[in-house]
């Protein structure tokens, strides 16, 4: 089972194309995971039905079964989907990264980074082509 | 005659407001008033009072009143922009546009939406401001021949029927009030200068200030209380349809939809406004109501869109909030009467500036008044131009954590407490009545009727003793007056508004409903 951390950005279609393809390539299904923080009114991260509606669609018409999750309020997205991967016999994580420069790494923590350092499991970071990054 | 008397003052009154600075007053409070309007939980009252201690520096109380007025009615406006987009009221008069707008968005057609409140809260705010002045000097000669006995009534009357308008439980209203009412007793008597609730401190001599009541009871409290519950489930905003800025975001259809519901929302808005019912919750409610009934009954003419967007649900509450804003400043400045919690902290704001609104009030402030006037059409007409401009800033606004936000709103409204003495005891006296207001909330007291108890408190015993000291001590000189007769009576009569239609429903023989109109709280 492949895990993506999915949100309605370019990044998190970036990330969700990619985990379709290495799904297709290992004939293994998706777990899709969206979540919020959930502490403001409005998070455009958190996905509508819609938004899951045709996440999902792109999936099947590609031939990869697909399982969505959604949780909000747990505070921590990390936390989240490193849970998401140990209770799911996950293979591989798919996360969409934004480009920073070191010097905004240094400053941003970032979900991703702690993905990367405490994932038991291979982790696949994606970017989105810079023609699409503008 | 009359016509043309206003009409000249009402001119001397734009040569005021037409003053960079004044109009600055105003683009700052309207803005604020957006801004405090979007935002949950913190609402008009507030913002007002949390300003008052910056104002006291103002050599010229105009520019302080402008700003507040724009506060008062941008906070009407600005309530439209969230329960249209994210189905979050941010003002409790916005609930009933909420129902039909946020549908409308969720349909693509939230531009529509958002346009048919702004408009129809300009032509509302405009046709009643007109109103205002025109009824405003007439009401207050009439005013000039109270006496006071009537009014004690009519403070009776105010506070009484706004408290069984708003919250879920008369009792619970009534309680909040004689807390309100005890918090206003404390200090020194006005007319034996005995003290009373003081427990032998100074501190407490000057009596509870106003400021630190408000703060306590809605930011504190409600910081406390949006903190309880911190983590939900966010909401993504309808996304704008794609559009060129210009008017035309409505329809012709639109506008023929329109027009009558925002006409038939400033008729019940600004009577409701005027009368005490707690401000606009009740006309906002009525005229939803009204547009479906009516929509029912055409239904064969165009398809029934109530429930799936239907845009007078939108156009009439919200040119009814805004028209209510202009009903509620005709008792204000011509009796000095407060309709809701709002008004009540400009009375105060009044007071603060030595400036006693009443009868005489057109004729001692003149130029205050009517640039007052005069600021309310300016002030929508910047309202018109801003608001569908602004509305992405506000959605940003609506992304800070919540933890920050009301931190932030914490700090400022300590702040606001602290500037108005220098001392910690008064920061100390909000927090206690911040948790006093945050067990309120999470009981389901109104909190509304404590502001106006705190308020109006003072004043209806002051005019109380008078009174007496008048009749030598006899009180049935409160029920020998006619006036006031037929005011208590009226107060009396209010208690059972509430219960309206389950005691129709027993006259009428049928089922009683358990229902008993009930309005939200207003800020």
């Amino acid at each position: 089972m492949i895990l993506v951390g999915y949100v309605p950005t370019p990044e998190g279609e970036a990330a969700l194309e990619a985990a379709a393809a290495e799904a297709e390539l290992r004939g293994a299904s998706v777990l899709l995971l969206n979540t919020s923080r959930g502490d403001a009114y409005i998070d455009s991260r958190y996905a509508n039905q819609a938004e899951l509606d045709a996440a999902e669609a792109r999936l099947r018409e590609r031939g990869v079964e697909v399982t969505i999750q959604q949780a909000v309020g747990s505070g921590d997205v990390a936390a989240e989907l490193l849970r998401a991967a140990e209770q799911n016999e996950v293979k591989l994580i798919v996360l969409g990264l934004r480009r920073r420069s070191p010097v905004g790494k240094l400053i941003l923590g970032s979900t991703a980074q702690r993905v990367l350092l405490e994932s038991p499991v291979p982790v696949l970071a994606v970017k989105v082509p810079s023609s699409r990054d503008d | 005659m009359i016509t043309q008397a206003v009409f000249g003052d009402l001119m001397h009154g734009f040569g005021t407001v037409l003053d960079p600075m004044n109009l600055l007053w105003a683009v700052l409070g309207v803005t604020l008033g957006m801004l405090v309007g979007i935002l949950p939980g913190i609402g008009p009252a507030l913002t007002i009072a949390l300003l008052l201690p910056i104002t006291f520096n103002f050599s010229d109380p105009i520019g302080a009143f402008i700003m507040f007025a724009g506060i008062y009615y941008g906070a009407m406006y600005g309530g439209s922009t969230t329960s249209i987009l994210i189905n979050t009221p941010g003002e409790s008069a916005s609930v009933a546009t909420a129902i039909e707008g946020h549908k409308m968005a969720l349909k693509g057609r939230a531009r529509a939406a958002l346009a048919t409140a702004a408009i129809g809260s300009f032509v509302a705010g405009t046709i009643s401001t007109v109103l205002l002045t025109f009824v405003a000097k007439p009401i207050g000669n009439l005013a000039s021949q109270f006496q006071s006995t009537d009014y004690f009534a009519i403070t009776l009357l105010a506070m009484v029927a706004v408290t069984a308008l708003v919250g879920h439980s008369l009792v619970r209203g009534l309680l909040s009030l004689t807390v309100g009412l005890f918090i206003g007793l404390i200090g020194l008597d006005s007319l034996s200068g005995a003290q009373r609730y003081t427990f032998g401190t100074l501190r407490l001599l000057d009596g509870v200030d106003v400021v630190i009541v408000i703060v306590g009871l809605f930011a504190i409290g409600e910081t406390l209380h949006v903190a309880s519950k911190l983590r939900s489930t966010p909401d993504r905003p309808a996304v704008l349809e794609k559009g060129r800025l210009r008017t035309g975001y409505l329809s012709k259809n639109d506008w023929k939809r329109s027009w009558a519901p925002w006409l038939r929302g400033t008729a019940l808005g600004f009577p409701f406004g005027a009368i005490p019912s707690g401000g606009a919750e009740v006309p906002t409610f009525l005229s939803y109501t009204i547009e479906r009934r009516r929509a029912r009954k055409a239904g064969r003419k165009h398809p029934d869109e109530f429930g799936d967007g239907a845009i007078e649900g939108v156009a009439g509450p919200e040119a009814a909030n805004n028209a209510s804003f202009s009903g509620v400043l005709v008792p204000l400045l011509t009796l000095g009467l407060p309709t809701s919690a709002t008004a009540a902290v400009m009375l105060a704001a009044f007071q603060i500036f030595n400036v006693q609104p009443g009868p005489q009030l057109f004729e001692d402030q003149g130029t205050l008044v009517w640039t007052l006037i005069a600021s309310l059409y300016i002030g929508n007409l910047i309202l018109l131009i801003m608001n569908l401009p602004l509305i992405q800033i506000w959605v940003q606004v609506l992304k800070v954590p919540r933890p920050l936000l009301y931190a932030g709103i914490l700090v400022f409204a300590c702040l606001g407490v602290y500037s108005l003495s220098g001392s910690g005891y008064e920061v100390l006296m909000a927090l206690l009545i911040g948790v006093v207001g945050f067990f309120m909330r999470k009981l389901d007291f109104p909190i509304a009727p404590v502001i106006l108890g705190v308020i109006l408190g003072p004043t209806m015993e002051e005019q109380f003793r008078r009174s007496l000291v008048i009749s030598n001590g006899d009180a049935s000189v409160f029920f020998t007056r006619p006036l006031s007769l037929i005011i208590i009576i009226l107060t009396v009569l209010a208690l059972f508004v509430p219960y309206l239609p389950r005691i129709v429903a027993r006259i009428r023989g049928t089922q009683a409903s358990r229902d008993r109109l009930t309005f939200g709280e207003d800020d």
